[in-house]
């Protein structure tokens, strides 16, 4: 059926934050608040709570009897693989893992930079007989959320996808009516999952999905999806993403939204208000509108150079939010040049220039800045960059030139 | 001729007398567009910018015969602008409004295509401009040039760039359309392609898609049928995966949504997509003159 996997191919799309997660977005939540979450909603999750105290770790465990298992709390993927995650027997040992495990910066192939450990779970542990996978996420080429579901749990669903994506079902929901128990029935057979699973599964995924609808949910991922010997059902890993769009009606995240964040310049982005994303670089980027920050970051790949950001100023910006944005991507200490691509609609070129001047006074910038003002009172704007330090450029694609040939220079 | 609005289009401006909606609809009166009404609840009766205020999108389509409307409100209250403005029988809305929760968009995009009767266009988009008609939207209007090719694409300011070298080659545009950069969209690319494809003065169109999602593949797969020669182009070609860049939809999930595959489905349908946005009106001239039409 070669017209079926292309179908479930696609819909794979959007699975990014599985396994090896690095969603890039600043909502995504812990382990643990994801595990909250869903037990609000009925969600059979193993018993657990979180710490950040090494003692109160060792009373959790005892608490759970002992057997339990020790997770950092980072949004990293290849957490397992960098020691972040710790089966223990004993409340004593599990104790003495949560003294050395706070604090400590994780590293792993995914995050080299790595991510210092505040809170760990402490959760009993889960007896696994079989693993499966169940998700809920937007179908973007469909518009609609649908149910994606495998037999083939506890491994990372991108690969299945690619080995066997026959395995993989996807039950879509409708906007007015929800999901049916029958249309869930058929997905879980269509996937092979084992009869006395069936029934216990249909509850939970009728739950996941109202959980993921009511949360503002991008993703709810469960896996593994775990079938203890005793044929329990249970949510055994679990992982939510929030649309940052809907915050406005969940204050209960919007307060965890700064602790997610993955970057601290991002972080601080986040508290100004300036859509900045860390892309690793030293060619720091400045313009107006995704498309064309997306437009410039290519420029700068192809004249040779390596974008340190992608930043979008936004419409209208004043002097003072662009001299903000300068020093943001000051913050960067690889930053070696700085390109300002602007095509002024409602921006207006002449205001632009201003802050650049600005953060060129008061930042003491020594850096090579190269500036394209177009469109919206660019003469105006041209005029009062005429004489200082910042280069001109007429297009973006000399602009880029320009700031990679300075910065290397 | 024009596709979606043109100098006939009446417009309705929802969000009317809020800071960001005063600027465009002065704007959008400056351009010559027909704005004959705008809507802020308990502001009925009054008048802005010489514009009559109502208190319900009925209201104004009764008094003022509108048949589009272009919403600015905020985005906790636009998903039931857009509703408002469905119930009221416009058959075309305009959403401006960014950062519109996407399980919102999901329930509005799908009541609206199944009953059918509007088309939305956007959200967290730039709008929609007729050159010399009618402009419903946040661009400036003056960098657009009456013409004959017809262009369509997901971000804002990309398209002033590409437009203002249009414009300066003069090549001059039908309409140009911005569907928007999130997830879920009112107006996607194929169908603009079937408007365009159908409207007797487009002579060519141009394509601006990006990364996230898979819609530049389906407007490829159909572009495939048209008789009239596309000219495309991606931006993000360098984005790493599983970053956001800006727009909610532009982000390379797994394997989807990447710039290759966009590019390569384009070019599969015969697409000639420019590595720079300067390339473009090259491409465009060299696609009509094939057609032996003038610009």
């Amino acid at each position: 059926m070669p017209e079926r996997s292309r179908e479930h191919a696609s819909a794979l799309g959007f699975l990014i934050g599985s396994g090896q997660g690095n969603l890039g977005t600043r909502m995504k939540l812990h382990e643990y608040q994801s595990k909250e979450l869903l037990s609000r909603f009925g969600v059979p999750v193993p018993a657990g709570d979180v710490t950040n105290d090494p003692a109160e770790a060792a009373e959790i465990a005892r608490k759970l009897g002992g057997k339990v298992v020790v997770k950092a709390q980072v949004l990293m993927g290849g957490r397992g693989k960098a020691g972040g995650v710790k089966l223990f027997n004993t409340a004593e040992e599990a104790g003495e893992f949560a003294k050395a495990l706070i604090g400590k910066r994780l590293v792993s192939n995914q995050n080299p930079d790595g991510m210092v450990v505040e809170k760990i779970l402490i959760a009993e542990q889960v007896d696994i007989a079989k693993e499966f996978y169940v998700a809920v996420l937007l179908d973007r080429a469909a518009q609609r959320n649908i149910v994606m579901l495998s037999a083939k749990g506890g491994m990372d669903i991108e690969e299945v996808a690619e080995t066997d994506p026959e395995s993989i079902v996807k039950i879509p929901i409708d906007p007015a009516w929800g999901i049916a128990d029958f249309e869930i029935r058929e997905g879980l057979a269509e996937a092979n999952i084992p009869i006395e699973a069936r029934s216990q599964m249909v509850t939970m995924i009728k739950r996941l999905v109202k959980a993921y609808i009511e949360a503002d949910a991008e993703m709810v991922e469960i896996n593994p999806c775990a079938m203890t010997p005793d044929g329990k059902i249970i949510a055994a890993d679990a992982k939510v993403s929030i649309d940052d769009n809907a915050l406005f009606r969940h204050a209960d995240y919007k307060a965890t939204s700064a602790e997610s964040a993955e970057d601290p310049i991002e972080e601080e982005a986040a508290r100004r208000g300036i859509a900045y994303v860390r892309l690793g670089g030293d060619i720091g980027i400045i313009g107006n509108g995704a498309g064309l920050v997306m437009c410039s970051l290519d420029e700068i790949n192809a004249a040779g150079g390596n974008p340190a950001d992608f930043l979008d100023v936004g419409g209208g910006a004043q002097a003072e939010r662009v001299k903000s944005c300068v020093e943001l991507i000051m913050m960067d200490p690889n930053v070696k040049g700085l390109l300002i691509n602007i095509f002024g609609g409602i921006t207006r070129c002449d205001e632009v220039a201003k802050g650049i001047l600005a953060a060129l006074d008061e930042l003491n910038l020594t850096i090579p800045v190269v500036a394209r003002i177009e469109g919206t009172a660019a003469e105006e704007g041209r005029a009062l960059l005429a004489g200082t330090k910042i280069v001109p450029a007429q297009t973006m694609q000399e602009a880029a030139e320009k700031v990679v040939k300075l910065a290397y220079a | 001729m024009a596709i979606l609005v043109d100098r006939n289009t009446r417009v309705l401006v929802c969000g009317m007398t809020g800071r960001e909606g005063s600027f465009h609809t002065q704007q959008m009166i400056d351009y010559g567009t027909q704005v004959v009404g705008g809507i802020t609840p308990g502001k009925g009766g009054t008048t802005h910018l010489g514009v009559p205020v109502f208190d319900t999108v009925q209201e104004a389509v009764e008094k003022t015969q509108a048949n589009a409307a272009v919403i600015f409100v905020p985005a906790p209250f636009a998903p039931d602008s857009v509703l408002e403005c469905e119930a009221s029988g416009l058959p075309f809305v305009s959403l401006i409004t960014e950062g519109v929760p996407t399980q919102d968009m999901v329930r509005v995009v799908n009541r609206l295509r199944q009953n059918g009767t509007t088309r939305l266009l956007g959200g967290n988009c730039a709008g929609i401009i007729s050159p010399g008609q009618c402009k419903m939207g946040i661009m400036p209007g003056h960098i657009f040039k009456q013409g004959d090719v017809g262009l369509v694409s997901r971000s804002g300011t990309l398209t002033y760039e590409i437009v203002w070298e249009m414009t300066r080659a003069g090549i001059g545009q039908t309409t140009c359309i911005g569907i928007g950069g999130d997830p879920v969209a009112g107006t996607r690319f194929i169908e603009v392609m079937r408007m365009f494809e159908a409207d007797p003065d487009s002579k060519a169109v141009v394509l601006i898609g990006e990364i996230g999602g898979s819609d530049e593949e389906a407007a490829a797969e159909y572009i495939k049928t048209m008789t009239k020669p596309v000219v495309g182009f991606i931006s993000g070609r360098t984005a790493p995966p599983g970053k956001r860049m800006g727009h909610a939809g532009a982000i390379i999930s797994g394997n989807t949504g990447t710039a290759k595959s966009k590019v390569s489905a384009l070019e599969g349908a015969g697409v000639p997509v420019a590595d720079k946005t300067s390339d473009i009106p090259r491409l465009l001239l060299k696609a009509l003159e094939r057609l032996g039409v003038g610009v």
